[in-house]
């Protein structure tokens, strides 16, 4: 092969190449995910943040609440919130007990967003996403109640939750930069 | 073969390495042998060499002898339907793969039937175009294969209890378990919907009835999470999260979070019930800690192991699993000698990072007590601690997140349990 062969070959290679490698990152990567809008979310997307982000419309109280919480939590949660085992204590509890400290929605969550968070996702345990949103407000304003961090009538929607400062709102250390 | 020609390399019978089978010692056998023959009678040819056996079948199953093999799950609980765990019986299991029927299982709401054609994935917030992939179309990205760990956060917790259950490996550490995990990398499908540089989490949500949801941070869902669709070589299982989990290496495990179907990127953690009412970790001024995301260096003898029983003296392979959240195994020692001497394990050499390893070596018991531990390094230099250390450093008020150091005692009957030193 002649040394002008060679040099042909080379620009014609290194040519190749470079189509090659614009080829491959514009053609071969897939992106196969369909657009969607977040409003066609809405009813998906069940995430509601300390920031108040994801809370849906509506209101509650804990006077109205009373009613939803003994006909579907109490079975597990007792009718004052003290719960019927370990796991289904809601009220009470003092994080600078004497020994180890009854670790409760009172005593213990730093934020009253996944309170709201958590019911309508999960909660009753043997039906959940089974309230309605102005339900799942009124059964977290009045499990707040039973904690003594709101009153009866006080009402709760996304905008007075996100406002409500829990007792325990600063015991908490962030380790998620630690690696 | 002599006992003298024994090397011993610590307190209370551990022998080298170079005594394992295959390291050049074959003298080793005649010191562990066992009569395999009765006294007098020949060896016959069995009953089964001389019927032909089944033929091939569509799906396999184990022999009917190993199906004393079982995971250890608890009562079913009627607060939770649905709701436990169940623990990979670890004392019975070789090697670092963790079969995908024995993988522990934690479930917070049961375990749903999901129908792949009508599962969808979804990423949304803090994006440049929220998306909605489905399964068939996720099959035909490019897909990674990493073999690694995968341990609740709650494991091991009973040692942390103010006196030592009768336990054994799998009702103490079952646990941990380890798969290949093949999958789509998060940061491929979070990049094609477009990142918006003020997202700083990643919330991710299954498709369980209890919508079980966790944050990620970015900086960790754009570096090696998966989103994994095969376990072992098979679509991953149900309780594992069939069609398709999050797998976030070395991490605590419920932050895998199962039956994957939402993704939200937002600029602040969602604080979902998983990460502050559970596995958050109670210090002894009250703090309490939060998004404790790497499992500790940590490792276990699994044989011999609590409510085991050795029915002979002589010489066993001491064997068991080391792991770590921040790298791969560099060192396990052992001791015989409740941690007064410690000797380095052989560690099989094919271990990859956040993955579990095998070790072994040989030990020598001469009907005495012993009090057999095992102490892992790490490939950053982190140090499995005591359980002392353990307690010194955050207290008794919580049981998350403990990777101390094991003690198992020997009796003189040869029986072994669990034990605090």
């Amino acid at each position: 092969m002649s040394m002008y062969k060679r040099a042909l070959l080379f620009i014609f290679s290194v040519t190749l190449a470079s189509i090659g490698f614009v080829s491959f990152a514009q053609d071969t990567v897939l992106k196969l995910g369909s657009p969607i809008s977040e409003e066609q979310l809405s009813e998906f997307d069940l995430i509601a943040g300390p920031d108040g982000a994801g809370f849906p419309s509506g209101s509650g109280s804990a006077a109205q609440g009373k009613q939803v919480f003994d006909t579907r939590c109490a079975a597990c949660h007792a009718l004052t919130g003290e719960g019927t085992s370990g796991n289904t204590v809601l009220v009470g509890g003092d994080m600078h007990s004497e020994g180890s400290p009854l670790r409760t929605v009172g005593s213990y969550w730093p934020h009253a967003s996944t309170l709201f968070d958590f019911i309508r996702r999960a909660m009753p345990a043997d039906a959940p996403k089974s309230l309605t949103s102005e339900e799942v407000y009124q059964v977290t304003a009045y499990v707040l109640y039973l904690n003594g961090i709101v009153d009866q009538n006080t009402v709760i929607n996304r905008e007075t939750l996100i406002a409500i400062e829990m007792p325990n709102k600063d015991g908490f250390i962030d380790k998620s930069q630690v690696r | 073969m002599t006992q003298e020609k024994l090397e011993r390399v610590a307190g209370n019978g551990l022998l080298s390495r170079r005594h394992l089978l295959g390291m050049g010692l074959a003298g080793a056998g005649s010191v562990m042998t066992n009569s395999a023959l009765g006294a007098d009678a020949g060896l016959q040819i069995p009953s089964w060499s001389k019927v032909p056996g089944p033929g091939a079948s569509g799906y396999g199953n184990r022999s009917s002898h190993t199906e004393y093999m079982q995971r250890m799950s608890g009562n079913p609980n009627p607060i939770y339907p649905g709701g436990g765990a169940s623990r990979s019986p670890l004392a019975e299991l070789q090697g670092t793969i963790t079969p995908n029927s024995l993988h522990f299982e934690r479930h917070h709401a049961g375990i749903p039937d999901i129908d792949p054609n009508m599962h969808k994935l979804v990423i949304n917030g803090l994006v440049r175009q929220p998306l909605v992939f489905d399964y068939e179309d996720l099959l035909k990205y490019p897909m990674v294969s990493k073999i690694h760990f995968l341990e609740c956060s709650g494991n091991s917790g009973s040692l942390l209890r103010p006196s030592p259950a009768d336990g054994s490996a799998q009702s103490l550490h079952g646990l941990v378990s380890c798969a290949e995990w093949t999958g789509i990398p998060l940061s491929a499908l979070l990049d094609e919907a477009g990142v918006d540089p003020a997202a700083q989490w990643v919330s991710a949500v299954g498709a369980d009835a209890a919508s079980m949801g966790r944050s990620v941070p970015i900086d960790k869902a754009m570096d090696d999470v998966l989103v994994a669709l095969f376990q072992n070589g098979e679509p991953v299982r149900p309780e594992q999260g069939y069609p398709m989990r999050l797998f976030c290496p070395g991490w605590e495990g419920n932050i895998s979070v199962k039956w994957l179907t939402q993704l939200k990127l937002t600029s602040e953690s969602s604080q979902f019930r998983d990460e502050t009412s559970k596995y958050t970790d109670t210090l002894p001024d009250r703090s309490s800690l939060q998004f404790t995301f790497p499992m500790g260096t940590k490792s276990l003898i699994t044989s011999p192991s609590g409510q085991m029983a050795l029915n002979r003296q002589g010489i066993y392979q001491v064997t068991g699993i080391a792991w770590s959240g921040r790298g791969s195994i560099r060192r396990v020692e052992v001791s015989a000698d409740g941690g007064r001497s410690w000797a380095d394990a052989e560690i099989e050499s094919h271990q990859s990072d956040k993955a579990l390893a095998r070790f072994r070596i040989p030990w020598e018991w001469s009907g005495g007590s012993a009090v057999l531990q095992s102490r892992a390094t790490d490939s950053e230099g982190n140090v499995q601690p005591t359980r002392d250390a353990v307690l010194a450093d955050r207290g008794r008020l919580s049981t998350y997140h403990n990777h101390c150091i094991q003690s198992w005692a020997v009796n003189s009957n040869g029986g072994v349990a669990n034990v605090y030193v």
